[in-house]
């Protein structure tokens, strides 16, 4: 890529409002999926015994169970989350620092 | 059986044709099965789709963009299901199922490992992958640092990836066939490899993508049909499910709670990383990035891919228990001495047996056998592309390649790999298929996505600090891997471990991101400020997606 494009794109400041928008949004959600996978997978270390608690008294489904379950559905509920937004907000603005270089 | 019946009725009407071969086999059999001609009638049905695909697509695929990409026209609901494809390989299948079956919870934890590292790649990695690279991800890793180097070190850990994951792959294929087909091992292992083979020589990544598509359809809806049909053998009670499950199970309650896979931190944490790092490090998977239009579709593959994927091992998961109620004391499905017919990996396909009888059981067999030739064409490509895109063209040749000429190399590289895979999987025909992937994924996550992630995000990498940092970490990893209980104990006999964990990946990936931090950062040659100061541009055209298409901007 050229220099001159280079300096053209860098000095839109709707460059920089999407290249900070766009990674805080993305490290935040990484973040959350991490620190629910850890938190999951650290309890299995230190006490698994958590997991392994009734979800009643009648039943013999631990909560383990269920949290394991939403663990999966909240990782697609994050891409969505992501994916929503950057259709939208994301995408608009890289159209917008395009159309600045015509 | 009055349930399974039901079941089995509606599957004798949706293949009506091969109703009159569901007689009894599979009864009191021991070793391999007399010739199951329903799975061998539904297998060719699915080669000859997958061949007649073949030929559609050879008429497209004349340039190399079409070979490695197919044009880069897939859409992203398109390319979730070829990614999910690639990704419920038949160790996911029927390796997840079998521990499910065999330790209950613990195959749970496994799943969301391998299911977590999607939205992380969604976040922080697809759409700059996209934006970057072209064919292969050593394109990305490469883009500003010197070529021979980054792309020789890319090129040995995809092929490392794809070798391992292929013999896991072979191995899987040969052991079903012997079950289900009452064909004898070593010719299901030639006949994958001969397909597979065909598929990526003739059709490339068009036919490859939709043989994977075709069969993550096929997975999911046999998947959903196992499941269904055993949780209507519990009367869609999950409470019903488990408690037989802890009353027939030996280990009664303990299989509803964490036990042996992840008994201490360091398992737990490094296993984590293996599985999420390591599936940002799939060669194969990250190609699939690049058969995409732009940065939207290739987030929306990852969106639709993470959706397919997390379905597919709640399903695993159910199957597990299932098959511990319906088949474990079942003594049609077991041997003499009480273990599973076939071993643990088959617990899936007996399941399905015992919900919808031979038919059934015929169809579950053809399409996992369908999922190892999706799988293994992907595995394939990305290692024919390693070798003749980043090997040959941008390493040997310097750049200074035409076309033809790489794609001739492209398709040598893929009949070699196929030859090879088969030579392999026959070696290692008593293997545990799983524990194969496993060490694949560690490579992955130690050499590929380190050097990957860092050249994307870190201005101040240089050459000489990838190279070494990536280097040191495969090595690490391999190393880590021999010493460790599955080589040095189970394999090489020893009494003690040198190092005793299963999981190296804590270890090898923090060694190969040091390693690629210290080289970089004391690192003042020339080189190192031609790749700093590159980084500028390459940022720019990785957020916006501006030079993506069209030339070649390198």
């Amino acid at each position: 890529m050229q220099q001159e494009l280079v300096d053209k794109i860098k000095n839109n400041p709707k460059y920089h409002e999407l290249v900070s928008k766009r990674s805080r949004f993305a490290w935040i959600l990484s973040i959350i999926m991490l620190v629910i996978y850890y938190a999951f997978i650290m309890v299995i270390a230190f006490s698994p015994q958590t997991l392994a608690m009734k979800i009643s008294e009648a039943s013999v489904i631990t909560i383990g169970i269920p949290i394991g379950i939403l663990i999966i559905i909240s990782a697609f509920m994050l891409t969505g989350i992501y994916v929503w937004r950057a259709n939208g907000e994301f995408d608009n603005l890289t159209k917008q620092i395009k159309e600045g270089l015509k | 059986m009055s349930r399974n019946f039901i079941l089995w009725g509606a599957f004798a009407t949706l293949f009506a044709a091969t109703a009159v071969f569901a007689g009894g086999a599979l009864e009191g059999a021991i070793e391999k099965q007399p010739l199951n001609i329903a799975a061998i009638v539904m297998f060719l049905l699915f080669v000859a789709a997958t061949l007649g695909i073949t030929y559609w697509a050879a008429q497209r695929t004349k340039t190399a963009k079409d070979f490695y990409t197919a044009g880069g026209g897939i859409t992203g609901l398109q390319n979730g299901l070829a990614i999910s494809g690639d990704y419920m390989s038949a160790a996911s299948f029927l390796g997840i199922s079998a521990l499910v079956y065999k330790s209950g919870y613990d195959g749970l934890i496994y799943s969301i490992g391998f299911l977590v590292g999607w939205p992380v790649i969604l976040f922080l990695i697809a759409e700059r992958l996209r934006n970057l690279g072209k064919y292969t991800f050593a394109d990305v890793a490469s883009y500003r640092l010197a070529q021979t180097p980054i792309r020789t070190l890319s090129a040995f850990g995809a092929l490392a990836t794809v070798i391992l994951y292929l013999i896991a792959q072979m191995v899987g294929a040969g052991q079903l066939i012997q079950l289900l087909f009452g064909l004898p091992y070593w010719m299901a292992v030639v006949i994958v490899g001969i397909l597979m083979i065909l598929y990526v020589t003739f059709g490339g990544m068009l036919a490859t993508t939709w043989v994977q598509i075709i069969k993550a359809v096929l997975l999911l809806s046999g998947a959903t049909f196992i499941a269904l049909g055993a949780l209507y053998y519990f009367d869609f009670s999950f409470e019903k499910m488990f408690t037989e499950a802890i009353n027939i199970s030996d280990g009664g309650e303990a299989i509803m709670s964490p036990g042996g896979l992840v008994n201490n931190w360091f398992d737990a944490i490094s296993l984590g990383i293996a599985l999420m790092f390591g599936t940002a490090g799939l060669p194969h998977i990250l190609m699939r990035f690049f058969t995409v239009a732009d940065a939207k579709e290739a987030r929306k593959s990852v969106f639709y891919a993470t959706g397919f994927i997390g379905y597919f091992y709640i399903l695993t998961f159910i199957i597990g228990f299932g098959a511990i109620v319906l088949i474990s004391k079942n003594p049609q499905y077991l041997t003499a001495e009480g273990g599973l017919l076939g071993g643990n990996n088959m617990a899936a396909l007996h399941l399905s047996h015992a919900i919808g009888g031979n038919i059934f059981l015929g169809f579950i067999s053809a399409v996992a056998f369908a999922t190892i030739l999706a799988v293994v064409s992907g595995l394939t490509l990305a290692g024919a592309s390693a070798v003749s895109h980043d090997l040959y063209a941008s390493v040997i040749k310097r750049g200074q390649v035409n076309e033809a000429q790489e794609m001739k190399i492209s398709k040598i590289a893929t009949v070699v790999l196929g030859i090879i895979a088969i030579t392999l999987g026959i070696v290692f025909e008593k293997q545990n298929i799983a524990f194969m992937v496993g060490l694949a994924f560690a490579i992955a996550a130690s050499a590929n996505f380190p050097v990957l992630f860092l050249s994307m995000y870190w201005s101040k990498l240089t050459t000489r600090g990838a190279f070494i940092g990536g280097f040191l970490g495969l090595t690490t990893a391999i190393v880590l891997v021999i010493i460790g209980p599955t080589v040095w104990v189970a394999i090489l006999g020893n009494a003690e471990p040198i190092f005793g964990s299963k999981y190296p990946a804590l270890i090898s990936v923090t060694v190969a991101f040091v390693g690629i931090w210290f080289f970089s950062i004391i690192d003042n040659s020339q080189r190192a400020q031609t790749d700093r100061a590159a980084f500028e541009a390459q940022n720019v055209r990785c957020q916006t997606g501006i030079g993506a298409e069209g030339a070649v901007m390198h």
